[in-house]
């Protein structure tokens, strides 16, 4: 077996998603070569190389690829892909958006946000928000598998560099072409890998309340900030810190669920997390149901209280 | 300007769907069934582009069994102008899917292809992306903007961490996000006026499509329960824990 692994990255570093997709693709088995696509991606490629498990990085380093057009990257990787069994990507919006089409450019059926290896060919998926996992089975020759980065540690650096070598491009298709993007910078943790996230509900009542009642807990334990999607379109937070189905889907060491009722979609987005921790004025809150401590109080008063002490 | 709007019927949104006892699926005979929430947003993005007058035609298709027609009846109620179902009894996988979808686009020529980001049942958000790949066009993912004009699409896209704009040349897909819009209350004379709106019926067989899939189901399981938590008596508990996991 074989497996090529698309890399995905910001500026000058590789994302934890492909560190944890890395992991994935070494409980399947074989030989990993990390595949780097970008402009002045050298560095990227220098961090690859480094991590166990991997034993070649190839590298397609064009401006044609400044940014990921999936119309330009799903052609670079098809090219690429008859070599190998697998092909893995992180289930980000990075790779959600390249590996189908790099699929129906096979034509190959895909398995989407892999949750658990079972072996090289079985794997668990979530179905309906999570509520139901489904283990499928591929018989396709070339295995395209999205990987959920919750479900898998990041792979780290070890002590041996792979070789790098570089690959040839295959040029713009002239289909779309990159305009702009707004990208939110934080000094907090990035939502998806953050070890301690505090969460806020719609029963916050307010942008001014959330970030009152958020902001100052968030800091105090280093935290990243989640909002759910009800409270996202009541406007009292930005739809980046959106989790649940629809939004990011995070398992951090703690997660602490403030004025959250516990709709399915939101849970879905959260439930793997190691510790959760709920505070609602509603004691029938179904948040109280996934909880491991649960506290039944107002918020606007306990709140304060907790940032204070801590 | 002709637009194309893929939906599907998924079991509703509210309600808590279980495994099969034999684990061969998830047990949805009884359920509400409803039209995917993002394929809503999608057919209202269209039925807006032809109320600006940049459309002239939204047809809405689905893949499904002879009781889709509900979901698309409620796309018609919503401004669509026609539907088509391909009826088959078989449950596809995404490639097939965007087969079909191949083959409707190839008769109807559309000038734009509107579809959710992803169903609620498998949630595999797949089948835009193989659409846009098998018909060699451009793709929008998870769209929460869209504005055409010279004969290209601008595309804001839900990405992790913000946003990004791309330009795509006509004809492209575009998969809806839920920020894309927020759908009309459908009104009591629209239902009606729906029924009267044509239903095409073609069956998946008179269609040149191999419908075989390689990815086969093999159990479906509810995942295991949380074991039960313990409510706390008051903040100072909550501090302490919080002390002792989170070591502040």
């Amino acid at each position: 077996m074989s497996i090529l692994l698309i890399a995905e990255f910001d500026q000058n570093t590789l994302k934890p998603a492909t560190r944890s997709a890395i992991t994935a693709a070494s409980q399947i088995g074989g030989d990993i070569d990390v595949l780097v696509v970008g402009q002045h991606v050298s560095s990227i490629a220098q961090q690859a190389a480094k991590i166990t498990g991997v034993k070649r990085v190839l590298v397609a380093d064009d401006a044609v690829y400044a940014k990921p057009l999936a119309e330009n990257f799903a052609p670079l990787v098809q090219n690429l892909a008859a070599k190998y069994s697998h092909v893995i990507a992180a289930a980000s919006s990075f790779g959600k958006n390249l590996l189908p089409r790099v699929a129906a450019l096979l034509d190959v059926d895909m398995v989407s946000e892999v949750t658990k290896i079972i072996d090289p060919s079985t794997y668990v998926r979530p179905l309906y928000a999570g509520n139901l996992n489904s283990t499928v089975k591929t018989d396709e020759a070339i295995k395209l598998l999205t990987i959920r980065p919750t479900g898998f540690a990041a792979a780290q650096e070890g002590t041996h560099s792979a070789t790098v070598e570089s690959i040839a491009t295959t040029g713009d298709k002239s289909l779309s072409r990159f305009v702009n993007e707004q990208i939110q910078t934080s000094e907090r943790p990035e939502l998806a890998t953050a070890s301690i996230i505090v969460t806020g509900g719609r029963s916050l009542g307010s942008a001014e309340k959330f970030d009152a009642l958020i902001s100052p807990l968030a800091t105090k334990l280093n935290a990243a900030i989640g909002a759910t999607r009800a409270a996202v379109d009541a406007g009292f937070a930005p739809n980046e810190w959106q989790v649940g189905q629809t939004g990011t889907v995070v398992a951090p060491d703690i997660y602490i669920a403030i004025g959250v009722s516990g709709a399915a979609q939101h849970i879905a987005g959260m439930k793997e997390s190691r510790l959760i921790i709920a505070i609602n004025q509603d004691p029938d809150a179904q948040i109280f149901q996934w909880s491991d401590y649960g506290l039944v109080a107002d918020l606007f008063d306990a709140l304060p209280k907790i940032s204070t002490a801590l | 300007m002709k637009v194309l709007v893929g939906i599907k019927r998924v079991v509703d949104h509210n309600v808590r769907v279980r495994a099969k006892a034999d684990g061969s699926g998830a047990d949805i005979a009884s359920a509400k069934m409803s039209i995917n929430p993002f394929d809503e947003h999608a057919v209202e993005e269209a039925v807006r582009l032809k109320e600006a007058g940049i459309a002239t035609e939204v047809v809405v298709v689905t893949v499904g069994a002879a009781n889709a027609q509900d979901v698309l009846r409620h796309a018609l109620a919503l401004g669509a102008d026609r539907a088509i179902l391909v009826e088959t009894t078989e449950h596809l996988q995404s490639l097939a899917t965007a087969k079909v979808l191949r083959e409707i686009s190839k008769r109807e020529a559309p000038q734009l292809i509107l579809i959710g980001k992803q169903a609620i049942d498998d949630d595999a958000a797949e089948v835009g992306q193989m659409l846009a790949a098998l018909l060699n066009i451009g793709q929008g993912t998870f769209a929460s903007k869209l504005t055409i004009a010279d004969g290209k699409v601008s595309v804001t896209r839900e990405i992790d961490g913000g946003q990004e704009t791309l330009e795509l040349n006509l004809p492209a897909v575009i998969t809806a996000d839920l920020r894309l819009n927020d759908p009309r209350y459908i009104k009591l004379p629209n239902l009606m006026l729906a029924k009267k709106k044509p239903l095409e019926t073609i069956a998946l067989t008179d269609l040149d499509v191999n419908t075989t899939s390689k990815v086969a189901t093999i159990n479906v399981a509810e995942p295991p329960a949380r074991a039960a938590g313990k409510m706390l008596n008051g903040v100072e508990e909550l501090i302490e824990i919080l002390r002792t996991q989170a070591k502040v």
